[in-house]
């Protein structure tokens, strides 16, 4: 029950619907804290806008709420001033992915230490059941009322590219998964990427006939597999689960501080 | 340590002011003609243990700059109209979220990619109406090098004693034009500093609970308090509300902290307006064309006045009323299509007798281009 101390209890109950996967990670993710042994005054957490946004205005840390997509901008400020705060930024698909998306791939490439949680349900679900840029092709939405006939992105392969030190992927099913995905995100010294495959039964699955929030699950359950795995070896179409990239690179706020000592000599 | 004389550009003035108010943080994008900011803080800030950093595009540089400001250092940002256009979003959020910063738009001519090295004054509405909503805003202009130091120093004042975002509204000709410019030693031009909460640990904090003066006490983001901050209407604790009446004094209190403070706001020179039938109104760069036609025409006997604004959001209505009260005629001189003879009109005297001098082709307006429409509207031809 120690987890409770690290929620604002007066906030709840939440505005997810029955059946989000968002309280799982956020469960997912106190959990994690709890276990890191993290000073909640040392932590903020700094989110965009949407479902996945209103995270942070249920944990006790530093809360900001800001901008669509912008986030990790916002986030990139206070880090910078403040390298020894440690920050978490919560996002969903559309705002990390979409109207963030330069954000997000700089923040990739500047390597700022910081933990990104892509929570992709792959819909827009605040606004009503809209496809975003990680819904895929076939996929049926209210913008998209026939098939949506956008690729998707692939969160891993982007963050990789982007260059990213630490990438790891997930699902709401596997919840100690992703604690320990955060826990090793958060550890490691660097920008690091954690997505986690999340339902959203309202519109992603209704609309798209996936039955509810268990038959959701369980999708994730069958069609995941961990890498490395004989499962994955066997069924090599399945979307593997676990870290992707753990690298040691120079951290920019680190690196910042060369700078300082040089500009302090000349 | 002494004052210090030197010869620079406005945008490199502007930095100094900024370092002489505090400013520790820097967050931009390259634009003209405001890139030697960046470029001079770049080099400059590391020095005095702050931080810049150079973002991927001009949204994430004011995003950037709220986050460090929040985090209790003094931020400013700077750009160019289109990279102010790109800015209102979090411009907006930094006044919901009552998040001290200063924004620097050294104007170029427009709309769109426009003139990027030419000058204009075109973007003082954007600076009033830019972001969404209800609002209010301080914006702050000059016209000399010297100037541009003080009022920076200004803005930065503002900007943390009534907890919002100040811009300062230059011009290009300011911007690259050099002239000399004493720094004072530190200690004579007032700096106010960050006002923090005296509220203990483990005492609740409200970031959003004025004092009794309506300023409201900071905690630095990531210190002893843990608070909310959102750009979702809010309550006391900073957490989102849609209740009506908390919904309503939001508002009044963002809007009446700026424009019910007009005169203490107010920041202007005047020359020869005591007996001045005719009064010209103007700022920035066109301001000193004005000043050089007034010099003129006042040593030949002419009854003629000139007031420089140097405030110009929020418009100081009652002072341009006082100060144009005698005059026969009035003529705003700038270099747009008359944003500001716009606010001059409705609340002068004699609004028949405001006459707009204006120039919008990229180039400084002149003595003589104002001399030549004074001439036309006195019926002296040209």
């Amino acid at each position: 029950m120690s987890i409770h101390r690290l929620i604002r209890q007066r906030f709840f109950p939440h505005l997810w619907c029955p059946g989000c996967g968002h309280g799982m990670i956020l469960n997912a993710l106190l959990h994690a804290v709890d276990e890191l042994g993290i000073e909640q005054s040392q932590l903020c957490m700094v989110s965009g806008i949407g479902c996945s946004a209103r995270i942070s205005g249920y944990v006790d840390f530093h809360s900001m709420h800001t901008l669509h997509g912008r986030a990790l901008a916002f986030a990139t400020g206070l880090k910078l001033a403040r390298p020894e705060l440690k920050v978490f930024v919560p996002m969903g698909d559309g705002d990390a992915m979409a109207i963030g998306g330069n954000h997000f791939i700089h923040a990739c490439r500047r390597n700022i230490d910081m933990v990104a949680i892509v929570m992709n349900n792959r819909i827009y679900g605040m606004t009503g059941g809209q496809y975003s840029p990680l819904s895929g092709r076939g996929i049926v939405a209210t913008t998209a009322p026939y098939h949506s006939i956008d690729r998707d992105f692939d969160t891993v392969r982007l963050a990789t590219g982007a260059g990213a030190t630490f990438v790891a992927r997930t699902t709401a099913f596997h919840v100690r998964e992703i604690s320990s995905l955060i826990k090793k995100a958060y550890e490691h010294k660097g920008f690091a990427v954690v997505e986690v495959l999340t339902q959203c039964p309202t519109y992603f699955g209704r609309k798209n006939k996936l039955g509810g929030p268990v038959q959701m699950l369980e999708w994730y359950r069958d069609n995941t597999a961990p890498l490395g795995s004989k499962k994955l070896a066997e069924n090599p179409d399945l979307i593997p689960r676990g870290v992707f990239v753990d690298e040691e690179a120079p951290e920019y706020c680190s690196e910042y501080d060369s700078v300082i000592a040089r500009a302090h000599k000349e | 340590m002494s004052s210090q004389i030197c010869f620079v550009q406005g945008n490199e003035a502007c930095v100094r002011g900024a370092l002489y108010a505090g400013v520790r943080f820097f967050a931009g994008y390259p634009i003209t003609p405001s890139t030697e900011i960046a470029e001079h803080l770049a080099e400059q800030l590391p020095r005095v243990g702050g931080k810049f950093v150079q973002m991927e595009d001009e949204i994430a540089s004011m995003c950037a700059v709220c986050g460090a400001s929040l985090a209790g250092f003094k931020a400013m940002t700077a750009t160019s109209g289109p990279g102010f256009s790109l800015k209102q979003e979090a411009l907006g959020y930094a006044i919901m979220a009552e998040i001290p910063c200063v924004v620097v738009d050294v104007q170029r001519g427009g709309p769109s990619t426009g003139l990027p090295t030419e000058c204009s004054q075109g973007d003082l509405m954007q600076a009033r109406w830019g972001a969404h909503g209800d609002h209010s805003i301080i914006a702050l202009t000059a016209s000399s090098i010297q100037d541009v130091f003080s009022t920076t120093v200004e803005a930065f004042n503002m900007a943390e004693t009534y907890r919002t975002p100040v811009i300062l509204l230059f011009d290009e000709v300011i911007g690259h034009m050099r002239e000399k410019l004493e720094i004072p030693e530190q200690g004579v031009l007032p700096v106010v500093e960050r006002l923090h909460t005296e509220v203990r640990a483990g005492v609740n904090y409200h970031p959003y609970l004025p004092r009794e003066d309506g300023r409201l006490p900071m905690s630095d983001f990531g210190g002893v308090h843990r608070y909310n901050v959102t750009g979702l209407h809010h309550d006391i604790w900073g957490f989102p509300t849609q209740n009506a009446d908390q919904v309503s004094k939001l508002n009044y209190h963002l809007y009446d902290k700026i424009e019910n403070r007009e005169h203490l706001l107010a920041r202007w020179k005047e020359y020869y307006l005591d007996d001045a039938e005719q009064v010209i109104i103007s700022y920035g760069s066109s301001a000193r064309s004005c000043r050089q036609l007034v010099e003129n025409r006042h040593h030949k006997g002419d009854r003629i006045g000139l007031l420089e604004l140097q405030t110009l959001w929020p418009f100081p209505a009652k002072l341009v009323r006082e100060k144009t009260a005698r005059a026969k005629s009035i003529f705003v001189v700038e270099m747009n299509m008359g944003q500001l003879a716009a606010q001059v009109k409705p609340i002068v005297v004699n609004p028949d007798r405001v006459f707009r001098v204006n120039r919008v082709d990229g180039q400084l307006i002149t003595p003589t281009d104002i001399g030549q429409v004074m001439r036309v509207i006195e019926g002296r031809g040209f």
